[in-house]
């Protein structure tokens, strides 16, 4: 069977199982991240917090987060879950063990280790924003909410930008890893496919392609949001 | 309710400020009448912008009262204690009348002139965004800079972007302007356009609080010049009378440093 067939879309291609797995890819990566941004901007909110207790919270996550491998977080957070699962199980005379929804764990796990990166890039972008414009929609009247909605969040959105878009291809990376607890994303159809074709190289080699894809379409994206951000900053000549 | 017409504008009485053990204002009273244009000098750390900050609670004063149009605005001012305003809406309905213009513009840099002009008019006020540009839009005429309205702040010049800023205070229908050293950011040639824009809102009738170290718009502009020294009042009375016969030695000492620094 040459490489086209083999990936193709035809009885014995693996064409529709590879699209399948990189829609599960993007999709588990997706909803990580975004767990990752609510985790990341409340634990921004918190350093930022008059309660000493909050920001020492707050510091503890982003340190613990980035200072242990992701792969020892993603087991932590599927044995932790499997357990309490097969505990309840167990009530209900289910015996032995019950694993846990590989998408929920995964995003769950992919959420709290991208949100201690978040947090950090929203801090940074929070230290950028110029006081003196946030006096002036203060001056005017604005309440706390319009203040963040109108100006604070467009302004910190320049400065966040850049960085939310490294952090993306993080947590793309990092989605390879739930691989290890059965989700058939990229990685883990790929190993599937290579096992059972004995073609592995042809394999992941197409995982890498399609990582590839991934990272350029959505670098694109996050060029022209920056780029729609920036308006209004005059580039150093 | 407060007769409107006899109603001064704002008052400070007894204003207190302190960071930490420092205290900056030390009991100021002040009063700003309907159309007065009060020029409020003194040299650099005398605690100007920090009593032009409490009348919009910008700085929250540790003592002492601010009314504006006769409404009172309520502190907690607990010894010991950081002040705190007691109702953030009523500080807003107020700040929102006390259009304020600072030393380094702080125009919205994300959002180009007309943008900045409608903003708090449309989000603050409530008004209608079609009325807001077509109001904008008279304004920059009238502060001379209409073709720049969908340009960003970033790429006007110092006085352009005063001006704009000033016609962002205005399109707020402000009762009292507020200015806090307007021209210092502003190289010599710009600072002129800035200064006739402020001289024809003096010319209308419009009361004015502006800290400024122009003294020569001082003399021809304000109704009534204010001299504050280390956080007190030192001088204060019509320009006519204080420039010519300062009561206070400071006071003379200052205009005469300055005349040196003129000529
Ligand atoms: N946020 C602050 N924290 C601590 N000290 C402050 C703060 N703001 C002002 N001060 C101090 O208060 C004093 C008065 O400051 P203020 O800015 O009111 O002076 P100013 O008369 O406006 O001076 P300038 O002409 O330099 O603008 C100064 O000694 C200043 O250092
Ligand atoms: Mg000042």
């Amino acid at each position: 069977m040459d490489y086209l067939q083999l990936m193709g879309f035809g009885p014995n291609g693996w064409g529709y199982g590879m699209l399948a797995a990189t829609g599960m890819t993007v999709a588990v990566a997706l909803c990580g991240y975004l767990i990752g941004s609510i985790l990341g901007s409340l634990g921004a909110a918190a350093a930022f917090s008059r309660f000493m207790l909050l920001r020492g919270i707050a510091g503890f996550y982003t340190t613990v987060l980035r200072g242990i491998p992701d792969l020892l977080v993603i087991y932590l957070f599927y044995f932790g879950s499997s357990s309490v699962i097969s505990g309840v199980a167990a009530l209900f005379g289910a015996e032995g063990f019950v694993g846990a929804p590989a998408f929920i764990t995964g995003a769950m796990a992919i959420g709290v280790v991208s949100g201690a990166y978040q947090m950090q890039v929203f801090r940074g972008a929070v230290l950028a924003l110029a006081k003196g414009e946030i006096e002036a929609a203060r001056a005017y009247g604005m309440p706390s909410f319009l203040l963040f909605r109108r100006i604070i969040l467009p302004q910190a959105a320049r400065f966040a930008i850049p960085g939310m878009g490294n952090v993306w291809q993080l947590v793309l990376k990092e989605s390879a890893l739930i691989s290890v607890i059965g989700l058939v994303e990229i990685m883990r159809q790929s190993q599937i496919g290579a096992g059972s074709t004995r073609q592995p190289f042809s394999f992941y080699l197409t995982a890498a392609a399609l990582y590839l894809l991934i990272t350029f379409v959505s670098g694109r994206g996050f060029r022209l949001a920056e780029r729609r951000a920036m308006r209004g900053v005059r580039r150093a000549a | 309710m407060p007769d409107l017409a006899n109603t001064p504008a704002v008052v400070l009485s007894g204003i207190r400020k302190s960071y930490g053990e420092h205290e900056v204002l030390h009991g100021v009273s002040l009063t700003a009448n309907e159309g007065d244009v009060i020029s409020i000098l003194g040299s650099s750390g005398s605690g100007k912008s920090t009593l032009l900050r409490c009348i919009n609670m910008l700085e929250v004063p540790n003592a002492g009262s601010v009314s504006i149009h006769g409404e009172t605005i309520a502190l907690d001012q607990k010894p010991g204690q950081q002040p705190r305003a007691r109702d953030n809406a009523q500080v807003n309905r107020l700040r929102a009348k006390a259009g304020m213009v600072f030393q380094s513009f702080n125009l919205w840099s994300h959002l180009t002139i007309l943008e900045n002009l409608i903003e708090a008019p449309v989000h603050v006020l409530k008004r209608d965004r079609k009325d807001a540009i077509a109001e904008a839009e008279t304004l920059l005429a009238r502060v001379g800079i209409a073709e720049k309205r969908h340009a960003y702040p970033a790429h006007l010049s110092g006085g352009q972007q005063q001006r704009a800023a000033i016609a962002r205070a205005l399109a707020m229908h402000p009762s009292v302007m507020l200015f806090d050293e307007p021209t210092s950011a502003l190289d010599p040639e710009l600072v002129g356009e800035v200064l006739k824009v402020m001289r024809d809102l003096a010319a209308e009738g419009r009361t004015m609080l502006i800290v400024t170290h122009e003294m020569g718009f001082a003399r021809d502009v304000s109704t009534r010049t204010v001299f504050l020294h280390n956080g007190v009042i030192e001088e204060e009375g019509p320009p006519s009378l204080v420039f010519r016969n300062p009561r206070s030695d400071r006071f003379r000492q200052f205009i005469s440093r300055d005349e040196r620094e003129a000529r």
